[in-house]
């Protein structure tokens, strides 16, 4: 538990992602089967107790000692879990510390009545680190920002093998994944990907490089799609199991009923998630209201009905078809849509073009319909097989050019890890006029990246030249009409939202350049924003 | 019969000893000052008359000059004077080099004002000494349950670990510069850390004072002067430093923080801290309610930090307290 515990601690307080797999990676190399796998099941979040009620261990503590400095303490430290395991007033005795394995065990078979006395004798063996842990485990709230996708990611570190080669097989593995860390060490072999209603690791597209790539390449080796903007899926349908996986092997098959319902074919389709309501497609936005959800009520399922924009097609009954050619999968693909006969699933339509210029005059301004609201296109060589991964060549992402207008810096906050001594989050503004027509800057959003260090480094010193006012790690900057620095920010699109004070949110917002020479008053105002919110 | 009052009574200016004619600490310029130890909040110059030990007005003078009281004596632990017939001795605080409790015995009755204060080990000053008093004025930095201080041991162990973990970056130590520094490079020394230790100029002078006073440091050098980014070295600066435009020479610093604060989860992430090591030169919840209950002193005054928890312990267990609220005394940085 202790070392589970250390884990977890400095997980917390480490935002790199580098810095992450390295800690996991080590532990998983430094501990133990069963412990190591049952900690690794419980950071991603596949493995979680609701074995004690906060209610009934603040009880615990209260019996304790007294309610009074529990209370005061709870004030101050503002979390249950971490205010127990720093005042818990040990019973000395001769208890052992429990290891993770042990914890796990018990709570997978006791009732709650069995397990209340022993989460006592716990919590009296552990140290404060460790009763931390315990009880974020048994409140099922350890949120230390570890994906299953860093976990594959570590996995594969720690036997040094491509991470795809994990993905094919995590999900016919469960906790504690004794098979997978044998297989890792070198122990045994490659634990069987060959069940029904397994992931299949995805093909990616590079994104094309418009000066260099198209003179080299021949229009006629390619074909183009829309790129639509869900997110990508796999729907398998495979000897009576259903499943919907992203891009890197998460099920999300629970959050998609509709979606599974409508699989009634026996193969794998790759292709995008999208909200759909008679044949047309939602926004982004509309799909987010769908996702990372735990429970899906019949008024989403309504509101939001979702659906699979097939583009490839990996299996086909029982024929794998990853080494065809894409021309020839494309052609099964066509056929095996329309015997779906759902109106959840349809097919991505080719789009036909001449030229590169040709396509480029589409790309800039799409035909009516959905294309209006794709991300870009997507380019795909008509001999490619199905590869995993990113290979340069086979298939292409382009891109729609993003939004752009011109905004004012208004805060600004410190960064994190290496961007910890510098000011490195900023929220920009742009005018609004208010009732009596005084202009007025109104945050519209907020961006950290996009601009290359010797920028950073004048933005900092910019924010640290100009502040008026700090609040904790968060800095406010002079900006009026007459002062203000103007940043150009580029984003994919803008969507509605009752949470932000201006009305809209933007996606995928990034500084694209600063612009020095801009007087702050000719930046742009909240109208021009409002004129570019996605109506499909 | 006396009363507590009479022999101490707090001031706006700090406590006050009338029959002695004395403050201790004082937190504005006095005739006549007792001074506990060398923190600024508790050690100010411009007083007329200063008396503390001798390693506590060396340290005054390295921060304020040699000009920083009219006139100074230094008074060696355990080595009581005598005026106007109020006995005053110091005896080790366990704090910082130098630290000391005031002890002042007067008409058969004896007050302790214990000044910051700790029970644990500390390499670098002796340990705290305790003393049976009718009044004992204690801080209270950490006088709530939830300041349990780990073993510092095990703390500089988790520090080893990371180095030995993130060897391509540079470990970057906050530590404040007296005491809190010292302590955690003779800790590092402890553990067997051989290497030479790079220093942020901020600690040097008080480095160079420790080690005239005979703590040895091992080798020591200063960070802004080496060769390279220091992946894999161990920078000691004050916390200041961490986060700020010095920390860029280093290699994608790891930022370590040693404080009593850390402990709290919200304190480390509100400053980034990626390494937060509870490591305090006060004493915690424990060692403030053992040491109240060792001493059992006719009276209890609280002067600084979280007193009404303290005050509430007090009371639950009929040990009579009070608490000053003296003002000008920081908790913030330890």
């Amino acid at each position: 538990m202790r070392a589970f515990a250390r884990l977890l601690d400095s997980l917390s307080f480490t935002a790199s992602r580098n810095a992450k797999l390295r800690l996991v990676r080590d532990f998983l190399a430094d501990n133990p089967d069963p412990d190591r796998g049952w900690a690794l099941a419980a950071l991603t979040g596949d493995l979680s107790f609701s074995a004690a009620k906060p209610a009934a261990i603040r009880k615990a503590v209260e019996a304790r000692m007294d309610p009074v400095l529990f209370g005061w303490s709870y004030d101050y430290v503002g979390d249950l879990a971490e205010t127990v395991a720093l005042v818990w007033p040990a019973r000395p005795g001769a208890n052992r510390e429990p290891e993770l394995s042990e914890v796990v065990e018990a709570l997978r078979t006791a009732t709650r009545a069995e397990v209340q006395p022993l989460i006592e004798r716990w919590l009296d063996a552990l140290d404060p680190d460790g009763r931390w842990a315990l009880l974020k485990l048994l409140t099922g709230g350890l949120r230390v920002g570890f994906s299953s996708r860093l976990a594959k990611q570590a996995c594969a570190d720690l036997g040094d093998v491509a991470v795809a080669d994990v993905e094919e097989v995590w999900h016919a593995l469960a906790p504690p994944y004794e098979d997978l860390f044998a297989w890792l060490e070198g122990r045994s072999e490659r634990p069987s990907a060959d069940n029904p209603g397994r992931f299949r690791s995805v093909m990616l597209a590079q994104p094309v490089d418009e000066d260099s790539d198209f003179g080299k390449l021949d229009p006629a080796d390619y074909a183009a799609e829309w790129k639509w903007d869900g997110i990508r899926v796999q729907a398998v349908s495979e000897r009576g199991v259903r499943r919907l996986y992203t891009r890197t092997g998460d099920d999300i098959s629970h959050t998609f009923p509709d979606v599974l319902e409508a699989m009634t074919y026996e193969g794998a389709l790759d292709g995008e998630l999208l909200v759909m309501r008679d044949g047309r497609i939602g926004a982004f936005g509309d799909l987010q209201q769908r996702l990372n959800r735990k429970t899906v009520d019949a008024k989403m399922l309504q509101q939001f009905p979702a659906g699979i924009r097939a583009y490839d097609l990996l299996l086909d009954g029982e024929t794998d078809l990853r080494a065809l050619p894409f021309a020839e999968r494309r052609e099964r693909l066509e056929s095996f849509v329309s015997a779906a006969r759902s109106p959840r699933i349809d097919l991505s339509p080719l789009q036909p073009f001449d030229s590169w210029d040709g396509l480029a005059a589409l790309r800039a301004d799409p035909p009516d319909g959905d294309p209006r609201i794709a991300e870009g296109l997507m380019l795909k060589r008509w001999d490619s097989p199905y590869e995993a991964g990113r290979p340069r060549g086979p298939w292409f992402k382009w891109k729609r050019d993003p939004h752009l207008i011109d905004a004012v810096l208004m805060y600004a906050q410190r960064g994190h890890g290496k961007r910890s001594s510098f000011y490195s989050d900023y929220t920009f503004g742009v005018w609004r006029e208010d009732a009596n027509g005084d202009r007025h800057l109104t945050p519209v959003g907020k961006a950290y990246f996009g601009f290359t260090d010797e920028e950073l480094r004048q933005l900092d010193r910019f924010v640290r030249d100009n502040t008026v006012e700090r609040f904790g790690p968060v800095r406010s900057v002079r900006a009026g009409r007459d002062f203000g620095l103007v940043l150009e920010v580029a984003f994919e699109g803008l969507q509605r939202s009752t949470r932000h004070k201006s009305g809209v949110a933007m996606r995928f917002p990034r500084i694209s350049r600063i612009r020095w020479d801009k007087p702050a008053r000719e930046a742009d105002e909240l109208a021009t924003l409002e004129a570019m919110l996605e109506t499909p | 019969m006396l009363k507590p009052e009479d022999i101490l009574r707090p001031t706006p200016a700090g406590l006050y000893c009338p029959p002695g004619d004395f403050y201790i600490d004082p937190v504005r310029p006095v005739g006549r000052a007792v001074i506990t130890h060398g923190h600024s909040d508790h050690a100010r110059s411009g007083h007329d008359h200063v008396a503390a030990t001798p390693e506590t007005l060396d340290i005054m003078a390295c921060r304020y000059g040699d000009d920083f009281a009219g006139a100074a004596v230094g008074l060696a632990y355990g080595r009581p004077i005598e005026r106007d017939g109020v006995e005053i001795s110091l005896v080790p605080a366990g704090h910082v080099l130098g630290s000391a409790q005031a002890v002042i015995r007067w008409k058969g009755m004896t007050a302790v004002v214990s000044g910051d204060y700790k029970r644990r080990r500390d390499p670098t000053c002796p340990p705290f000494e305790p003393v049976a008093c009718d009044l004992f004025v204690t801080e209270a930095t950490f006088g709530l349950p939830v300041f349990r201080h780990p073993d510092a041991a095990d703390e500089v162990a988790r520090l080893l670990k990371s180095v030995q973990q993130f060897p391509e970056r540079t470990h970057m130590v906050g530590a404040y510069a007296l005491g809190k520094a010292q302590r955690v490079i003779a800790l590092l020394r402890e553990a067997g850390w051989d290497r030479t230790l790079h220093v942020h100029g901020a600690l040097a002078g008080l480095n160079d004072l420790y080690a005239r006073h005979g703590v040895d440091l091992g080798p020591l050098a200063n960070a802004t002067d080496a060769a390279d980014r220091l992946p894999g070295e161990i920078v000691l600066c004050p916390p200041s430093a961490l986060g700020d435009r010095w920390s860029r020479r280093f290699a994608d610093p790891v930022s370590a923080f040693c404080s009593g604060w850390m402990r709290v989860r919200a304190r480390a992430r509100q400053r980034a801290v990626e390494l937060p090591l509870v490591i305090s030169d006060h004493a915690d919840w424990d060692e403030l309610t053992d040491t109240l209950d060792e001493l059992k002193p006719g009276e209890v005054w609280i002067t600084h930090g979280r007193e009404e928890a303290l005050l509430r312990w007090c009371e639950l267990r009929g040990q009579p307290a009070r608490a000053l609220a003296l003002v000008g005394y920081e908790d913030e940085e330890d």
